[in-house]
């Protein structure tokens, strides 16, 4: 796909069928069960459930009453059990004890799980030891895909991140295939791949496999969508561990975006209760001030506001007609309006209180610092002091991540020093978190690693890329070097700006992190697309530890005319943020064509940290 | 300090950044407030009755509540539960607020008019014609099905079927050599599931150091390996493991985790104890010594301190009654605690700063934020004046501080610290535009007023003079400021 000037932007397709596909499934499943049933729900799967069906729904299928799985023990008279369940050992053996509670106290009933999106055979093996295989029916849900917008779709594993980034297992490997089989057949085919990270291409290549099977009945189809970018997230953790600034990403890191919907406050809503909101293109204020820069918003917000009293204002000297006319044909949409927008200059002024509270100002200020790699020494004592006065044991992390990402590692010195303040901060038991934080390779010390890149760069000099590939993959088994300094040179992602950067007029992608900084995985797309393959990229891709790839499916018809040529599915494996969908929106804007997002789960810095976390089992 | 203030101020005046700032008297707040103020006179107008906004997801269709649906089973369903659940409908959004909804659902009408797609269109025509019933199937069909005890799949089929969830006797793989083919199929195959279904085949049916053995050189097996038995809680088999692979530090840190599981003190204290001598890095183990230190001290000093307080006898703990306890927090905040309550004790004492301060070897810098944040929040001045002065050998008094002053000034006036106090502090702070921001915003007239003499800035003061009080001391001073001609204005 070539970026030939400004044209309009296509139309992304239309995912409500994807919707209805995984409800119809659903009803399926719990006919399957006949009569009347409770139904238990993982607490994780509420929200994504709500987006797709609702209780009458349910109702209509008989289930009876609703609980949340939890550890408390179920009291009902129901003979009829429903589990939905995401494949967790954990959930196994919560609903086991009630199998056999039951069977302990003589009771029969009839038990269902319904795995979503598919089972695992450890899950099996769960129930096997418990003795209560066989008692138990099980099924899956495959709900793979859940649009959370116009041009997003989820698949709400947010715990893919932990299981495959520091565990190593690539258990959620095959479920992303066959998300991508789904959307291949419904929107595809997609004539042109691109991908970079280990799992990105695993993902491809088991995909891949399930299509050949398939037998391609999408041949010679027409497709609505005509390119996929596959991108693992420790490609690029710089961009996600920044602070956002654009406006939907500061909603997000303040108040956290569920599943696309948001609980604003009692400090939000002025009144005693809390509102739930739908945060989407069809919310006709949020939609318009979403990718703004915080700083556009707020001209916005008041220019809108004089607007709607203007309008207001059109009654006086209206005779009755006239008002009858504004009572029947505009009243409610200026109302909806109105209350949109308090929200939102609510939410804005919630926001900046808390910002002015925990000096935003300096931290962004240590931040860009950090990015463009001067006055390291500076911020990392702005971040020691963070950690000394206990603000927030997340943002402490996160900057001490920024400062190792961007340096390569702590110097040892610094390493021990903030290891143990944070340590007296925020609790011992951190000492875990660290362990996992350097696992990761999120947080780490320089070492003899340093020699080992030397020998690296020799040896790849010397050998083919990709066998220097696997060798750099044999010297750092799951944590990478991140050589953020170098890529960032390579790519020009700090932007040299002469005067001021103007936030409202925006230049370039680095508006997004208020013109400081060009997200590293959004211009890697957008230079990949550019040049339609990693055709003189191979210095950033070696830097970035290679498993690049780009494959062209002959036998899909290439059209250049065909709208599908300027769509793309970016896939982002372990979470995207806000602040990346806006630049590439931005992007998309700019050179004509349209992204949509497919990720694991909406991400934030804040997300990624406490998955680092150990908690109690 | 200064020159570090400096190159600041210089980065937010002088570079591209300069449009936006979070700074409580900006403009845009103020628009901001303007625009509140606007959108709140037109309530009376457009009062909240019948808006549905929480209701309309992006389809258009009503968002049901389910998640609102189980709050209400769990509160009603039964009486016994415990307050977590009423906690979260005391919580409650606005879902409570609104009737659950009929919707007018039908099956049939699903997938009416949805014929774009030439692929889609067999599957939607098969679908109004007869109903979900026929379609579902295609989605999902009983994996029973394709049970296939006696087949001879080679390894690689094996690993297919098990990809796409079908059943597959894995137990003819019965040699060493098979098994490891199957393992590194599943490897090669990508799906984390079979991988892991083959290695709990694999180590039901060999001895596990021949396990071990093989993994130590399958990288990803071994990942997946680990990951299940963490999951499963199998601890003696993952130290084994570890202990076979020689990853001291993971089984020392996989030991200690399970200190989070232990609910008991006495318990966790004494399971930490054990902890010392597991095989740490040297760095850990002194982390590790201190955790359990820091446990040891905080029974004590909660035992004590809960005597202390039901006597009633002691004035700080009946004038403060402490909110929660001491147990299982992080050391700062137990510093802060006993320079909260304990401020006063010998060194001798288990509870007092010092001796904290000293067993812990807590650094100056933290010590003195921990210290001053807990002498202001009492309002102790005098406390935090002795924080800060240093004697020299002349018997001099000098106030130093390990962290930047305007720090001390925001914990100082985070405690409403009044402006005899405040100023104190305000004066001492290096930067003189800082100095300058913080002195006008929390009113410390008289460090504005010197700073201004000193700058020789005679517009700045003269304009200063309408923020002061009419006949006022400071405007009285402004005005013998102003008329001292010694002083050689720069303007």
């Amino acid at each position: 796909m070539a970026f030939a000037g400004r044209r309009d932007v296509p139309e992304p397709p239309d995912f409500g069928i994807l919707k209805r596909l995984a409800r119809d499934q659903l009803i399926y499943l719990l006919e399957q069960l006949p009569g009347k049933k409770d139904l238990f729900i993982e607490a994780d799967l509420m929200s994504p459930l709500d987006r797709i069906a609702n209780v009458s729904i349910l109702k209509q299928h008989e289930v009876d009453k609703l609980y949340k799985v939890d550890s408390r023990p179920a009291l009902s008279t129901s003979d009829q059990f429903c589990f939905l369940v995401r494949p967790r050992i954990k959930t196994m053996r919560y609903i086991a004890d009630i199998v056999n509670a039951d069977k302990m106290s003589g009771r029969s009933r009839k038990y269902k799980i319904i795995f979503s999106p598919q089972k695992f055979y450890a899950c099996e093996m769960v129930l096997e030891e418990e003795g209560v295989f066989g008692d138990v029916t099980c099924d899956e849900w495959s709900f793979y895909l859940l649009p959370l917008d116009e041009d997003i779709i989820s698949m709400e594993l947010p715990e893919f991140f932990r299981d495959y980034f520091l565990e190593g297992d690539h258990r959620w490997i095959n479920s992303i295939a066959r998300a991508l089989q789904l959307l291949n057949s419904l929107y595809g085919p997609f004539g042109k791949a691109y991908g970079i990270g280990r799992c990105a291409k695993m993902s491809y290549e088991l995909w891949r496999d399930l299509e050949e099977e398939s037998e391609g009945d999408g041949q010679g189809r027409r497709p609505e969508i005509g390119n996929i970018f596959l991108m693992d997230r420790d490609t690029d953790y710089v961009t996600a561990l920044c602070s956002q600034v654009v406006y939907e990403g500061l909603v997000d890191d303040t108040f956290r975006i569920k599943c696309g919907s948001v609980d604003f406050g009692p400090d939000v809503t002025s009144s005693d209760k809390s509102i739930k909101v739908l945060l989407n293109a069809q919310d006709k204020v949020f939609s318009q001030i979403r990718n703004e820069h915080f700083s556009s918003v707020f001209g916005f917000l008041s220019q809108k506001s004089r607007n709607l009293q203007a309008q207001y204002d059109r009654r006086r000297g209206m005779d009755i007609k006239q008002m009858k006319n504004f009572v029947s044909q505009e009243l409610k949409g200026l109302k909806q309006e109105h209350r949109l927008l308090s929200l939102h200059i609510g939410a804005c002024e919630s926001i900046m209180k808390k910002k002015t509270k925990q000096d935003f100002q300096e931290m962004i200020k240590a931040e860009h610092s950090l990015l463009e790699g001067f006055d390291i020494r500076e911020s990392t004592s702005f971040i020691e002091e963070h950690i000394d006065r206990q603000v927030s044991p997340i943002e402490s992390l996160r900057l001490m991540c920024l400062l190792s990402i961007t340096e390569n590692g702590l110097v040892p010195k610094d390493y021990r020093s903030l290891k143990t303040q944070y340590l007296q901060s925020y609790g011992p038991e951190h000492l875990l978190t660290f362990h996992n934080l350097k696992r990761i390779g999120l947080l780490t010390e320089q070492s003899a690693g340093e020699t080992l890149t030397a020998v690296e760069s020799r040896v790849s000099k010397l050998v083919t890329d990709r066998a220097a590939g696997k060798i750099t993959d044999a010297f750092n088994s799951l944590a990478r070097r991140s050589n953020f300094r170098a890529i960032s040179k390579k790519l020009g992602l700090i932007p040299r700006v002469d005067g001021e950067y103007d936030l409202k007029m925006p230049r370039d992608m680095a508006y997004v992190f208020s013109g400081a900084y060009i997200p590293l995985s959004c211009k890697i797309i957008e230079q990949v697309l550019e040049r339609r393959g990693w055709l003189g990229l191979e210095e950033v891709v070696r830097l970035l530890n290679g498993n690049e790839f780009s494959v062209s499916d002959s036998s899909v018809e290439d059209n250049p005319a065909w709208e599908s040529q300027r769509i793309v599915l970016a896939v982002f494996l372990g979470g995207c943020t806000f602040s990346e969908i806006a630049a590439l929106r931005f992007l998309g804007k700019e050179r004509g064509c349209k992204f949509i997002f497919l990720t694991t789960a909406i991400t934030s810095s804040a997300r990624m940290m406490e998955a680092m976390i150990e908690a109690k089992a | 300090m200064s020159r570090a203030r400096a190159d600041e101020e210089e980065y937010w005046h002088s570079s591209k950044f300069r449009a936006f700032t979070f700074d409580d008297e900006d403009d845009e707040l103020s628009q901001l407030k303007e625009s509140k103020r606007a959108v709140n006179s037109l309530r009376d107008i457009v009062d909240d009755d019948d808006d549905d906004l929480e209701r309309v997801s992006w389809s258009g269709e009503p968002v049901g509540s389910i998640s609102w649906s189980i709050k209400e089973t769990a509160s009603s369903s039964t009486s016994s539960l415990e307050s977590r659940d009423s906690s979260l409908q005391k919580g409650s959004s606005s879902y409570a607020a609104f009737p659950k909804q009929v919707s007018s659902y039908s099956l049939s009408s699903l997938f009416k008019g949805r014929n774009r797609l030439p692929s889609f269109q067999s599957l939607s025509d098969a679908l109004s014609d007869t109903g979900v019933k026929n379609y579902a199937p295609e989605l999902r069909r009983p994996k029973a099905e394709y049970k296939d005890y006696s087949s001879d799949w080679s390894p690689k089929d094996t690993v297919r079927r098990m990809q796409r969830g079908k059943i597959c006797s894995l137990e003819r793989f019965r040699s060493l050599q098979d098994k490891l083919v199957l393992l590194d199929e599943a490897v090669a195959g990508h799906d984390g599931n079979v991988i892991t279904a083959v290695l709990i085949f694999l180590k039901r049916t060999l001895r596990r150091e021949i396990l071990f053995r093989e993994l130590e050189v399958r990288q990803v097996a071994l990942c997946h390996l680990i990951h299940f038995l963490k999951e499963t809680g199998e601890q003696k088999l993952l130290l084994d493991l570890l202990r076979f692979l020689d990853r001291t530090e993971e089984v020392a840190l996989s030991q200690y985790r399970e200190h989070l599981n232990i609910q008991d003190v006495e318990k966790r204290r004494e399971f930490l104890k054990g902890c010392i001598g597991l095989p740490f890095s040297a760095e850990d183990t002194s982390h590790i010594q201190d955790h359990y230190t820091l446990l040891e001290r905080q029974i004590i000093i909660e035992a004590n301190d809960r005597h202390l307080e039901m006597a009633g006898q002691s004035e700080i703990f009946r004038k403060y009654p402490r909110k929660a306890s001491i147990l299982n927090m992080p050391l700062v905040t137990t510093l802060f605690y006993s320079c909260f309550y304990h401020y006063t004790e010998a060194e001798g004492t288990f509870s007092s700063p010092t001796n904290l301060k000293k067993t812990f070897k807590i650094p100056d810098k933290q010590y003195v934020l921990t210290a001053l944040a807990a002498r202001a929040k009492l309002r102790a001045w005098d406390d935090v004046d002795a924080l800060f002065t240093t004697k020299n050998w002349l018997g001099y008094t000098k106030k130093k501080a390990p962290i930047g002053f305007h720090r001390v000034v925001e914990i100082l006036q985070r405690n409403n610290a009044p402006v005899q106090v405040l100023q104190e502090y305000v004066r001492l702070v290096e930067d003189v535009e800082t100095r300058l921001n913080l002195a006008t915003k929390y009113k410390c007239h008289d460090v504005v007023i010197e700073t201004y003499r000193d700058l020789k800035d005679r517009i700045q003061l003269t304009a200063y003079k309408c923020k002061v009080e009419r006949g006022s001391a400071e405007e009285e001073k402004i005005n013998s400021v102003l008329n001292n001609t010694q002083i050689r204005w720069k303007n």
